[in-house]
């Protein structure tokens, strides 16, 4: 990873941070939809319309299943999820792996591409992410792992 | 905060059409199993049209889409016709993404 990994520290929260979860979870498809219901319980603190739930559990989805298929194509290993609501209403989403690393990120990222020789995978993946959520950057290094990063920021909502 | 349903697969024949419909979560989990039931039915049956009944899919992602697309190509090597029947605005917008409204006729109910 370029980024060092985050160690925090106890003592005061950095100040736009409002609330954190973590989780990890093994390498089973099963997994993908624990891993979008888990966020999705995270996020529902921020009151999100039905479409920003919708996006950010199809954007987990699409990030999870890429660690699991592609990263852990070779065997098993951990996906790290990180989700932070930053400031009021911006959602941080990280999804990492130690897997196989992405050779070119550049062409991974292009719509409809895909390794699947059978043809029945879509490739359009980070074309989700990217389109569902306001930011998104991957960072990967082959045979070390690849992380996922994607920004929303959520419309406000009227009080209650 | 509906938990995360388990998807599945229904096939009924009614005449020369074969009614698909999906439910529950559409990812890359289910759309293996999906996809061997649907194909099964599709190649044992070989029907003229088929509709792929969206109606109850509550969650889709782009191995959804893949799954769709795929079909849509399965059903063309058997000589069939294959509709979209109400997907939801959700399933709509990742269907977009891949244009798949020019590959397949989309129906809202």
């Amino acid at each position: 990873m370029n980024e060092s990994t985050e160690k925090r520290k106890s003592g005061r929260p950095p100040e736009n941070l409002k609330n954190e979860i973590r989780i990890e979870l093994p390498s089973y498809s099963i997994n993908e939809g624990i891993a979008r219901s888990a966020v999705s319980v995270f996020i529902s603190q921020l009151d999100p319309t039905f479409e920003e739930l919708c996006d950010i559990k199809c954007a987990v989805s699409e990030a999870v299943t890429n660690s699991i298929v592609h990263g852990y194509r070779d065997g098993f290993g951990i996906v790290y999820i990180t989700v932070k609501i930053l400031d009021e209403r911006t959602v941080r989403i990280e999804v990492r792996d130690k897997g196989c690393g992405i050779e070119d990120v550049k062409a991974a990222m292009q719509p409809l591409f895909t390794t699947d020789s059978e043809g029945e995978r879509s490739g359009m993946g980070f074309t989700v992410m990217e389109s569902f959520t306001d930011r998104l950057s991957v960072v990967s290094r082959p045979g070390k792992g690849t992380k996922v990063t994607m920004i929303k920021t959520l419309g406000e909502r009227n009080a209650k | 905060m509906k938990r995360n349903s388990k998807a599945a697969v229904t096939t009924v024949i009614d005449g020369h059409t074969m009614i698909i419909s999906l439910f529950g979560d559409i990812d890359h989990h289910s759309a293996k199993r999906l996809r061997g039931e649907i194909d099964n039915n599709l190649f044992t049956n070989r029907p003229k049209r088929a509709v792929l009944d969206m109606s109850d899919v509550e969650f889709m992602d782009s191995a959804g889409l893949g799954l769709i697309l795929g079909r849509i190509s399965c059903a063309e090597k058997i000589g069939c016709r294959l509709t979209l029947l109400s997907p939801s605005p959700q399933v709509m917008r990742i269907l977009d993404l891949a244009g798949a409204g020019r590959l397949i006729e989309i129906k809202q109910s």
